[in-house]
């Protein structure tokens, strides 16, 4: 029997709760004082998943880089993997919010998207 | 240049000011916005977690932020960019607000307004403020100067970083910096709690492995020329810093997340009346503060843990300038009503209720001093219990606020023998 | 051959410079750092005193009196900002009253004009903030305020627009004296930008004077960096006190001032602290500690709206005085040593006699076009409706604001790079527009202080430093180390 133990994230409260796993199936959760804590806590010790946050660089943009996410979460442990491909992705402006910056990022099957608007820099 | 409503600023509480100042039947509007893009600080914040009460989904900054910046175009609500509010002065005979501004375009003018929402948000505590010994050499940033160089500049502002503060932005800092090749020591947090979410220390700190130093704090920088390292020492119960606890960490970067503080210097020139808790102006039931006609909404007022809130806030606050303008809010029959917060509750936004003006429900708002666990929240009138509330937990960090029910707050007050009526906020035992 | 070299850019060397300016020399002033105004020169009280503190007889008295005097002249000449706000030493027990009239006496033999004894009535009029167990104090009205960098940078300037020239980031290794082919003296110096030969060398130096001093001299003067820690509030507090608040020296030690300063703040300071090192501008939890806690005698309750806090060194001279003059075993070698306070005061005066000093050595001819007049940075924040107006008609871009907290605009920071001895980096922007030295303290505008100084000198925003070598800001853009 394998324990895990994590602080609860759904509210200020912040619960100390332990998991006990058994062949990776949750057999077990103790610490919790509210539901909402025992389906955060299965899913962050069985497949815990993040949203990532991150920039890309575009060209000819008001700015030198643009905000993106991807589209939904990714595995947690695949974070870095996907911030790291983004290093590679170039746009070009103008874009707009929801337009796909990165297809399956780091193989994760989940699109990267532009999340700020950013017009082409004006001509001098 | 005339006005019916100036906002002076353009970010989500100026934004949802004004749409809720049009669809209240507003059509003389401006905002002023002293950036190159409506929207506010929300641009350069490109983490999620905005808008599940507002849309019900999470957003990041500035998606939540175009959602209103839509609105306001589709409004067809005109604002200026790249203009600075320099003053605002009120002329009491005719009740008029003379607003001076400048930008490249237009030089130096001046708008005479009917009514003023001041919606000019906060901005962070310096170093000096937190009174941090030692040198003073490049590498010490505001964790939102971090922020704006990072997210907005695609530039690095540093490369091995101390964290001091666990505020918020603090923790999303140390994520950002952390995923973009920096190397995050730690977050140093004087206070013995965090005063950032749960979910942040978890997402931000956690999930890299970044060390949390609660009840620690900065006592020396080193450095002459750019940052080469900051000494961290554990404090006692009066903040103190522990002699023989001090531990050295080599770094080019101190990033400072220690609060935020309201950007009232327009207010106060203007004469409007200060909280000195909050650091914003003191309003009454419509979110109007001593000058009449002049309203204060979002962080400017008090600084608020959710945009969620701001923007409800400064709805709100535009849909009473509507009213103030369409000749609706005078002071019509009713009863005064001092909200007076003690025992843990720092202060309340408003602190003033007018009846004859107050909505059927009204959200008093307020933040504890401390961290109180299984406490009850309780409310009196006139010296009468009005609600008792159960808490698990509140802390400094997160807002609290009760909704007061109009017919309630009525009926108690007709049965009572008080000359000035009085509504209590306090933190009890259970 | 230069005929005069002035080491140090100082408000000391600067002041020399800009007197000597006046007369048909070639004059290079060598500082090692990269602007002017960036040792003691930057960090002090940037009181000008009224003089009675020094004992009459000495330098101290004789250029603090001169120096105040000419103050008076120059801050519209220059155009630096100055004002007569009148100081208070306060005696804060009754035994304190001798003490005072010790001051009265020496500042009347020193010539100091306008002194007397107030008693506590007058005093509470005059200050209504003041402590309650102010007794009575000497009221010196022309004691005064001044912004110690403008003073510094106007002197700097308006000698450079006279042909003086300034090379920065340059160290002074080494200096020989040698002998011409004619029987005359004069001076190698190597530097760490190349050598040159000067006729006179003039070293105003402020902490390392003895050092350079020694390398010429037998007679070995001593110099010991003294550490003055103060802490600044923000301008709403800034009108809590409107006269510059001394305190009686006691048994505690010197006392600590409380004063507005000429820009609307207010400042407390300093304590007093011999240093080993020459650099170390640190401050220290101690000396903050000290600081608020002994300014807090002087006034009833003193605010605690802390935007910042800073620490400068003082060259205090073993002897106690300035050392003023040709060396007597090195002629043409011209000490301006020991420039503590109130050297600040007395810079424009030490000027005026180093210069009488040159005069009669190399007996130069007076310049017919000299320049007399410097015109400031334009300030938005000090300016009326017509005159913003104005100077945006000109340059819209003085309605482009950069520093909000103190009302600083593109234009402003764009004049003070391209201007004679223009900024070069932001600390040397924040001295002379004032952009960053607000209640946010840069929070806003150092990332857009930095493009408009990359944009203007030609340079990448990495290149851009607060106050020269190492003193980078970015580095790198995001990812670069992933």
């Amino acid at each position: 029997m394998e324990t895990r133990e994590l602080t609860c994230i759904r509210c200020p409260i912040g619960c100390h709760i332990t998991v006990e796993l058994k062949n990776g199936e949750v057999k077990n959760i103790t610490g919790n004082s509210c539901p909402r804590g025992a389906d955060y806590a299965a899913s962050e010790v069985t497949h815990p998943e993040r949203t990532v946050t991150s920039l890309v660089r575009i060209k000819g943009g008001e700015r030198p880089v643009v905000s993106v996410k991807t589209e939904g979460g990714v595995p947690k442990e695949k974070m870095m993997d996907v911030v790291k491909a983004l290093k590679s992705v170039e746009l070009k402006a103008p874009v707009h919010i929801g337009d796909i910056a990165a297809a399956d990022i780091a193989g994760t099957g989940v699109n990267v998207v532009v999340t700020s608007e950013m017009a082409a820099a004006k001509k001098l | 240049m005339k006005r019916d409503l100036v906002i002076i600023g353009g970010g989500p509480a100026g934004l949802a000011a004004a749409v809720s100042a049009r669809k209240e039947g507003l059509e003389d509007i401006l905002i002023i916005e002293r950036d190159i893009r409506l929207g506010g600080i929300l641009n350069q914040c490109i983490h999620n977690g905005f808008g599940l009460h507002t849309f019900k989904e999470e957003l990041t900054g500035p998606e939540y932020a175009d959602r209103f910046i839509r609105q306001v175009e589709e409004a067809k609500i005109p604002y200026l960019l790249d203009t600075m509010a320099v003053d605002v002065s009120y002329d009491e005979k005719n009740g008029e607000k003379i607003i001076t501004a400048m930008n490249s375009e237009d030089g130096l003018f001046t708008i005479n307004a009917r009514a003023v929402i001041l919606a000019m948000g906060c901005r962070e505590r310096p170093r000096g403020a937190l009174n941090i010994p030692g040198y003073r050499p490049a590498g010490i940033y505001s964790a939102g100067t971090a922020q704006y160089y990072v997210n907005m500049e695609g530039r690095m502002p540093g490369k091995r970083v101390v964290i001091l503060g666990s505020g918020d932005i603090g923790l999303i800092m140390a994520r950002r910096m952390t995923c973009e090749g920096a190397k995050v020591l730690c977050v140093a947090e004087l206070q013995p709690y965090s005063g950032g979410l749960k979910r942040n220390i978890v997402q931000c700190l956690d999930d890299f492995g970044i060390p949390l130093l609660l009840s620690h704090t900065v006592v020396d920088i080193k450095g002459k020329r750019r940052v080469e390292g900051v000494t961290i020492a554990e404090v006692d119960e009066n903040r103190k810093p522990i002699p023989g606890s001090e531990v050295f960490y080599e770094c080019d970067t101190l990033l400072l997340s220690c609060g935020l503080i309201p950007e009232n210097e327009l207010s106060k020139g203007l004469g409007v009346n200060i909280n000195p808790v909050t650091g914003g102006a003191l309003v009454n039931e419509s979110l109007e503060t001593s000058i009449p006609g002049v309203y204060a909404c979002g962080n400017v007022l008090h600084v608020h843990d959710l945009v969620d809130y701001v923007s409800g806030e400064a709805s709100d606050a535009g849909r009473n300038a509507a009213r103030y303008i369409a000749g609706n809010a005078s002071d019509a029959e009713g009863y005064v009503i001092r909200i007076k917060t003690e025992n843990g509750v720092r202060y309340s936004v408003p602190s003033v209720v007018r009846t004859g003006l107050m909505p059927d429900t009204l959200t008093v708002r307020f933040r504890v001093g401390n961290e109180y666990r299984d406490k009850n929240l309780v409310v009196y009138l006139d010296g009468k219990q009005l609600m008792k509330l159960p808490k698990r937990i509140m802390a400094p960090g997160e807002m609290e606020q009760i909704i007061l029910v109009k017919s309630k707050a009525l009926e108690i007050i007709s049965a009572s023998d008080m000359a000035d009526h009085e509504l209590v906020i306090r933190v009890e035992d259970k | 051959m230069t005929d005069v070299t002035i080491i140090g850019a100082g408000v000391t060397g600067s002041a020399i410079a800009r007197e000597l300016s006046r007369y048909d020399l070639e004059i290079t002033v060598l500082e090692k750092e990269s602007d002017v105004c960036e040792g003691t020169s930057k960090a002090n009280s940037g009181i000008v005193h009224s003089g009675y503190d020094a004992k009459p007889g000495t330098l101290k008295a004789k250029f603090n009196v001169e120096g105040n005097r000419l103050i008076h002249e120059l801050s519209p000449l220059l155009d630096f900002p100055f004002r007569e706000n009148g100081s208070l030493v306060l005696a804060l027990e009754e035994e304190g009253r001798v003490g005072l009239e010790e001051l009265l006496e020496r500042g009347q033999k020193n010539g100091v004009p306008g002194l007397r004894i107030i008693e506590r009535d007058e005093l509470k009029t005059l200050e209504p903030n003041v402590s309650d167990s102010a007794v009575c104090a000497l009221f010196a009205p022309t004691g005064g305020i001044v912004c110690p960098f403008n003073m510094n940078i106007a002197f700097a300037e308006n000698a450079a627009d006279n042909g003086v020239s300034f090379s920065f980031d340059t160290e002074v290794i080494s200096i020989e004296k040698k002998t011409d082919e004619g029987g005359g003296t004069y001076y190698h110096l190597e530097t760490s930008k190349g050598t040159e030969d000067t006729r006179l060398l003039i070293n105003a130096a402020g902490v390392y004077a003895d050092v350079f001093h020694n390398m010429v001299s037998e007679k070995k003067i001593h110099i010991t960096p003294r550490k003055g820690q103060y802490v600044l509030m923000d301008k709403t507090a800034g009108e809590y006190v409107s006269h510059t608040l001394f305190q009686l020296p006691t048994k505690l030690g010197k006392g600590i001032l409380v004063t507005p300063t000429v820009h609307g703040n207010l400042m407390v300071g300093p304590t007093a602290e011999n240093c080993e090192d020459p650099e170390d501008t640190s401050t220290t939890a101690d000396g903050l500690e000290t600081v608020l806690s002994r300014g807090a005698f002087s006034v009833e309750s003193l605010p605690r709206m802390i935007i910042t806090s800073f620490a400068g060194l003082r060259a205090h001279e073993d002897g106690g005085d300035f050392i003023i003059g040709e060396a007597c075993d090195a002629p043409g070698f011209i000490d301006a040593a020991g420039i503590e306070s109130p050297g600040l005061t007395a810079a424009p005066a030490i000027g005026v006699y180093v210069a009488d000093i040159v005069r009669n050595i190399l007996k130069p001819e007076e310049k017919k076009d000299f320049i007399q007049v410097r015109k400031g940075i334009p300030s938005m924040a000090l300016s009326s409706d017509e005159e913003k107006a104005a100077l945006i008609a000109e340059d819209p871009s003085y309605a482009h604001v950069i520093c909000r907290c103190e009302l600083v605009t593109e234009g402003e920071i764009r004049n003070a790079i391209t201007r004679t001895l223009g900024a070069t980096t932001v600390d040397g922007v924040k001295r002379r527009t004032r952009a960053g030295m607000g209640r946010c303290q840069a929070g806003f505008c150092l990332a857009r202080t930095i493009p408009i100084l990359a944009q203007l000198l030609g340079k990448s925003e990495e290149e851009i430093e607060k106050s020269g070598s190492g003193s980078y800001y970015v580095r790198g853009n995001i990812g670069d180390d992933l």
